[in-house]
């Protein structure tokens, strides 16, 4: 190799391999440790709720562009744009519910701000919107369940009546009254978070989350019996066969009431307490 | 007097006066700092000619801007923008190829002011050496940008890009951006010369590829009366591309700096007490066998 390189266009060859190797080792370094960086920091804190219309997580950090028109435009100072060393991605846009929840504005004017496309631009009624959904979180602290009335979230909801619901019930420490107790439904939801901010609690016991932290998600192989014995008109299963025991006339089995039952219905019974009677009977002709 | 110990433009104020040698440093920066002071008129003093930021802004809500380099880490990452991203991303195209696509850098972004300012005090503080690395290394940065676009669905250079972290700082609030500038200044002062906006932004290394079309340009139109005091070259953040343009002529080279990395600064107009340089077109690239008293004519 030594002789090879007294050829100068063979030193020039291997300096510029070298320096090119140089480089793209050195790129190839910062990208890996950004793209780490990026990765670790990518998850979103629970209290940060996204615009209306905000894709996916995942796929709004590759179609937000950080431009904050979307914070610009709203006309409620709802929206902020995080500041780098805050724990949300910088640049993009966030509000906290307990702080300034979202007025839900008719013309939806952050969505109509969006360049990129990050905030769906088909998103045309507010409604629909679902920016995360209120999870009633803490039902040890919140009053309704202690059984005194406030309703402060069913009555502030913008969705009045569709996205919470007081169910009634009965109060059965005091044995007397009541609970009228806030019930969310995720098919109106749309997560503003008007609910979290006027919680009257010290600490909001009524929480906007994210849709994937605030849902459960059945199956997709289950099937509940009594919806496809709707859908279908009829039971899919033959019913059961009741038990039978072949046991003697006036005898039951169940085991819930602990096995063999004497039916003692005050007519006579035709059986001696002592079940040898019956054998010793049986056994005659 | 020794050479290192020159202060470049000394002798281009003392010939034209202070004001003359500085005209275009101060015009930059008054343009810098007018466009931060327009986008912070809204926030401040809630005067709404323009919103947004520099990945992308509304001016009197009509005209959309959109900074193409951000809109193309979008579209490698899989997502499709908004028909007016397209039309801000094709005004501000054609902006850059008419003024020269590094004026981004020189005349635009705030990060310019803070290595410019590392550059001079390096001198002033007659530092020298520090690491080498080549120039090229930003294409391979700006390609890395993209490539991890493409790979993670994600802008993930936006999470460190200093360009529009500072510039978004400075409008929205700047959080821990600060610590950024700092990283820069001291890498500049310290670690590389100009070894930011010159080696690694891929975001001037995506302006300089778009500048490499560009009308606007600087030349060395009066290149036979250099006189080879070189202060032209010390303050030039890309010194590679004045050499073609000044010392050509023997090599039949036009005197128009044609090379896309020339960010238009047009420091090296103000530091000239020859007059050397000027602003021109890459039209006027006139081959130097025109004898001397023609070319003069070139100039404006």
């Amino acid at each position: 190799m030594s002789s090879k390189g007294d050829n100068p266009g063979n030193a020039a060859r291997r300096k510029f391999l070298a320096d090119l190797l140089r480089t793209a080792g050195g790129v190839g370094l910062m990208a890996a440790g950004v793209g780490l960086f990026a990765r670790q920091s990518a998850a979103l804190p629970a209290t940060a709720i996204r615009p209306p219309g905000a894709l996916p997580e995942d796929d709004f950090l590759g179609a937000c562009i950080r431009c904050g028109l979307c914070v610009r435009d709203c006309p409620y100072d709802t929206l902020r744009l995080a500041r780098p060393g805050e724990p949300v991605p910088p640049g993009t846009p966030y509000f906290v519910a307990r702080e300034v929840p979202c007025e839900m504005c008719e013309d939806i004017p952050c969505v109509a701000a969006c360049p990129s496309g990050a905030l769906d631009q088909s998103l045309k009624k507010i409604d629909d919107a679902r920016m995360g959904l209120a999870v009633l979180i803490d039902q040890e602290n919140c009053i309704a369940f202690r059984g005194l009335r406030c309703e402060v979230c069913y009555n502030v909801c913008p969705v009045r009546g569709k996205a919470i619901t007081l169910e009634y019930e009965h109060n059965r420490r005091s044995g007397k009254h009541a609970r009228f107790l806030p019930e969310v439904h995720s098919n109106a939801c749309t997560g503003c978070g008007k609910c979290e901010e006027a919680c009257i609690l010290e600490e909001a016991a009524i929480k906007v989350l994210p849709i994937h932290l605030a849902r459960g998600e059945l199956g997709h192989h289950y099937r509940l019996g009594w919806e496809e014995k709707r859908k279908a008109g009829h039971a899919l299963v033959s019913p059961d066969q009741p038990h039978q025991y072949n046991l003697p006339k006036g005898l039951d089995y169940d085991l819930q009431g602990e096995g063999l039952l004497r039916k003692e219905d005050g007519r006579e019974v035709p059986y001696s307490a002592n079940p040898l009677d019956t054998l010793n009977r049986r056994s005659r002709p | 007097m020794d050479p290192r110990e020159r202060i470049p433009g000394q002798e281009s104020a003392a010939a034209r006066g202070w004001l003359h040698a500085h005209r275009w440093l101060i015009l930059r920066r008054a343009t810098q700092l007018g466009l931060l002071g327009l986008f912070l008129l809204g926030p401040w003093f809630d005067i709404w000619i323009v919103k947004g930021n520099l990945a992308s802004s509304r001016t009197l809500d009509v005209l959309p801007l959109t900074d193409p380099l951000v809109l193309l880490q979008e579209l490698f990452a899989g997502h499709m923008p908004t028909t007016t991203a397209f039309i801000g991303v094709a005004i501000v195209l054609a902006f850059y190829l008419l003024v020269g696509g590094r004026v981004y850098c020189s005349w635009v972004c705030p990060i310019n002011m803070v290595t410019d300012a590392a550059d001079w005090l390096r001198r002033r503080l007659g530092l020298r050496g520090g690491a080498r690395f080549p120039r090229e290394t930003r294409y391979w940065v700006l390609g890395a940008v993209l490539l991890m676009a493409l790979v993670s669905g994600q802008l993930v250079w936006e999470w460190i890009n200093p360009v529009s972290m500072v510039f978004r700082g400075l409008v929205f609030g700047m959080g821990l951006a600060w610590a950024m500038v700092a990283a820069i200044f001291v890498f500049d002062l310290l670690v590389a010369r100009r070894g930011w906006c010159s080696h690694l932004c891929p975001v001037g290394a995506f302006y300089g590829l778009l500048g490499r079309g560009a009308v606007l340009r600087v030349a060395a139109d009066r290149r036979e009366a250099c006189d080879d005091c070189l202060d032209c070259f010390v303050v030039c953040p890309e010194q590679q591309v004045i050499r073609p343009a000044l010392k050509g002529a023997d090599k039949g080279l036009g005197p128009v700096i044609l090379s896309g990395e020339c960010t238009n600064c047009g420091r090296c107009i103000d530091v000239c007490a020859e007059d050397v340089f000027h602003y021109t077109t890459r039209f006027n690239n006139h081959s130097p066998v025109i004898g001397h008293e023609e070319k003069s004519e070139v100039l404006p």
